[in-house]
């Protein structure tokens, strides 16, 4: 029996930078679109947590699969930039790879799957185990920036509600998960207050990123193609996880630590390993585990 | 035995290169060439024109062929492909009563100025599958008419304009910069000219269900099909350094105009009122559905409750795009292992909580 797990051994570490693809603009986008996006960037970063409306263009690849991160990304990278992209806390997930081989042909820039060496990350679900610098951008991939939507689909209310700080519906959405289950349920997507001003939608992050966000070091740039929006957490700014004094925020937690590098403050993926379902436990983070394991560490390698 | 799927560069390219060979179908079979689907597939072509919002037959057919005919993917090609190209400023209004038709029908005069002109239709073509076509296709050509169309084609709404018997059709003022759906995001409420865009960029399907729906008493505006022509007009362009507009080409179109039921006021005598609808190439289906969504999202503007899903104009612009509609659908494909954990470890500790009351009750 042979279990492939799906993470990679070794890291191909810092990949150099290839030709860049002849007949595109640097990072594929037009010089007057990336100033249309960094003015919108630029005012998201002063309104933190408020969603900026930008002329969000057709990319080559399709609305919900992070139109809106690699538009912020093709704003904001430069040639001497160094790119990480990650899904699911990976660099080698299949979209992951597809959007970094984007910027590899478009931009023609550097590509790592080491958190430390990137100066941009862009993500979709996940924010980094290490913890990230003022020299770094964490870059999102955002599917619905409304952290309302679910509870009022109109964005003319929608936008209202947030000019008029009415985040009554939220809370009372997150109280009557405590009145149904003792608790509140929602497990990612957490939602967030920003600088005290903005309730925020983090992104589909598990609550367990949610704290990483508080004050970070690093720039946090949101981008949501297909809904047209652009936000921001600037560095050192608070980003607090909606709660109650009685039932405060808290994170997941798991009895069990990585197979493969015996991390226990690491957020893990459960993969089910026969067909009597036997499971085992690995860091999401790839690129976490393999500077673990590098450093020495192990974990027990799972079931036998 | 369990093998994690693990996706790398490798797995991509061959799985593009498969798709490659799918596409191409058996070899012995000759391949499609761009001028057979632009002859042959041209209602095809005319479809990723108007949605794709870029008029060329030429590109139209060739994401056709990459898309192996899915004309939702093409539409996406024919997008992804415009969204690069260079803008150089706004045409002048295309005046569709100059149009040299080729079609033209109204469904409330018997006759009128010009005449009707069934021109080419599948309305009264009986629905029996031709096999004599399946072996081949040697029909002798239609024939020439003794007499031209009449080159003076009124249009029919003009016509009762003429009498104030609907409302005119005032354009927003001379020069006022016409709001671009895909330069800027949406604001809602949405004037006229975005809400125009929405729906001609809109997916053909979507338009057809919601004008049916119209139809069968989710927002009834009780249309008529006013006028329905297809033909060629000239598209012209003002250089900011001649001054003056200049013909920069033709294209065929389809255009609708409902006549609809008739609104009143004080100030206003009743008269009826119009849904619009225009596309690309030849379209006519979409360009019915079109005029009556249209219609059904002017609802406001007449003071009607608007009540029914082809009313609410947030709900019928934000979804009619395919291209957008068609990617969140299918991101659904893409990894959410790690907020699958999440609800697993959520609805695990629920489950506990629930057992431990259970325990404790028992």
């Amino acid at each position: 029996m042979t279990t492939v797990i799906p993470h990679p051994t070794k890291s191909t570490a810092t990949a150099a930078a290839p030709a860049q693809l002849e007949g595109y603009n640097f990072a594929y986008l037009d010089e007057q679109t990336k100033r249309m996006i960094r003015r919108a960037v630029l005012k998201a970063v002063a309104v933190p947590g408020y969603q900026v409306p930008f002329g969000s263009r057709e990319m080559p690849l399709p609305y919900g699969w992070g139109t809106g991160g690699i538009q912020v990304t093709a704003a904001v990278i430069g040639p001497d930039d160094t790119l990480k992209v990650i899904d699911q806390g990976a660099d080698d997930t299949t979209n992951a790879v597809n959007i970094r081989r984007f910027f590899a042909k478009t931009a023609g820039v550097a590509t790592t799957d080491r958190t430390a060496d990137a100066s941009i990350i862009q993500t979709r679900h996940r924010i980094p185990e290490k913890k990230l610098t003022e020299a770094q951008i964490l870059v999102y991939q955002v599917p619905i920036p409304e952290p309302l939507r679910q509870l009022e689909p109109r964005e003319a209310e929608t936008r209202k509600m947030h000019a008029l700080e009415e985040y009554g519906v939220m809370h009372v959405s997150l109280y009557e998960d405590i009145a149904k289950f003792g608790r509140i349920t929602r497990s990612y997507n957490y939602p967030v207050r920003v600088n005290g001003r903005y309730v925020m939608a983090p992104s589909p992050i598990p609550k367990f990123d949610n704290p990483k966000m508080d004050r970070m070091p690093a720039l946090q740039l949101f981008g949501a193609g297909r809904e047209k929006r652009i936000y921001a957490v600037p560095p050192y700014t608070e980003v607090k996880s909606l709660d109650f004094e009685d039932h405060p925020f808290e994170v997941e937690t798991w009895e069990q630590s990585c197979a493969l590098c015996g991390a226990g403050d690491s957020y893990l993926d459960e993969v089910v390993v026969d067909d009597k379902g036997t499971r085992m436990y690995v860091c999401s983070d790839s690129d976490h585990c393999r500077e673990r394991r590098e450093a020495g560490h192990q974990g027990d390698g799972g079931p036998k | 035995m369990y093998v994690a799927v693990k996706g790398g560069d490798r797995a991509i390219e061959n799985s593009q290169k498969l798709l490659d060979e799918e596409r191409r179908g058996d070899p012995r079979v000759p391949e499609l060439t761009l001028a057979q689907i632009r002859e042959q597939m041209s209602l095809a072509v005319d479809r990723v024109m108007t949605e794709g919002s870029l008029y060329d037959p030429e590109l139209a057919a060739l994401a056709i062929k990459q898309a192996r005919g899915d004309l939702v993917e093409a539409i996406f090609l024919l997008r992804a492909y415009r969204t690069t190209l260079p803008r150089f400023g706004l045409g002048e209004p295309l005046d569709t009563s100059a149009m040299a038709v080729r079609r033209r029908i109204s469904a409330t005069y018997k006759d009128l100025p010009g005449g009707q002109l069934l021109g080419s239709s599948f309305d009264y073509t009986h629905r029996l599958l031709d096999f004599a076509l399946a072996a081949g296709d040697e029909r002798p050509a239609a024939e020439i008419a003794p007499e031209a169309v009449d080159d003076s084609m009124p249009k029919v709404a003009e016509i009762l304009d003429q009498e104030g018997l609907i409302e005119r059709e005032e354009p927003d003022g001379d020069r006022l910069p016409v709001f671009d759906l895909t330069r800027e995001s949406p604001r809602y409420p949405a004037d006229r000219s975005a809400r125009l865009q929405n729906l001609a960029r809109g997916d053909e399907g979507w338009l057809l269900g919601l004008g049916y729906s119209t139809q069968r008493g989710y927002g009834n505006n009780h249309p008529f099909a006013g006028e329905i022509r297809v033909g060629e007009v000239a598209v012209e362009f003002a250089p900011e350094e001649l001054g003056f507009p200049i013909e920069i080409g033709e294209i065929t179109v389809t255009e609708c105009e409902m006549i609809n039921q008739f609104k009143g006021s004080a100030a206003v005598p009743p008269q009826f009122t119009r849904g619009y609808g225009l596309t690309f190439g030849n379209c006519e289906r979409k360009a019915m559905a079109m005029a009556l969504v249209d219609r059904a999202l002017r609802a406001r503007d007449f003071g009607e409750a608007a009540e029914a899903p082809a009313q609410d104009e947030e709900f019928v612009m934000a979804h009619s795009d395919n291209v957008e509609a068609s990617g969140f659908v299918q991101h659904l494909k893409l990894p959410h292992y790690v907020d699958f954990q999440a609800e697993l470890v959520t609805v695990r500790a629920l489950r506990r909580k629930a057992a431990a009351l259970r325990d404790a009750a028992e």
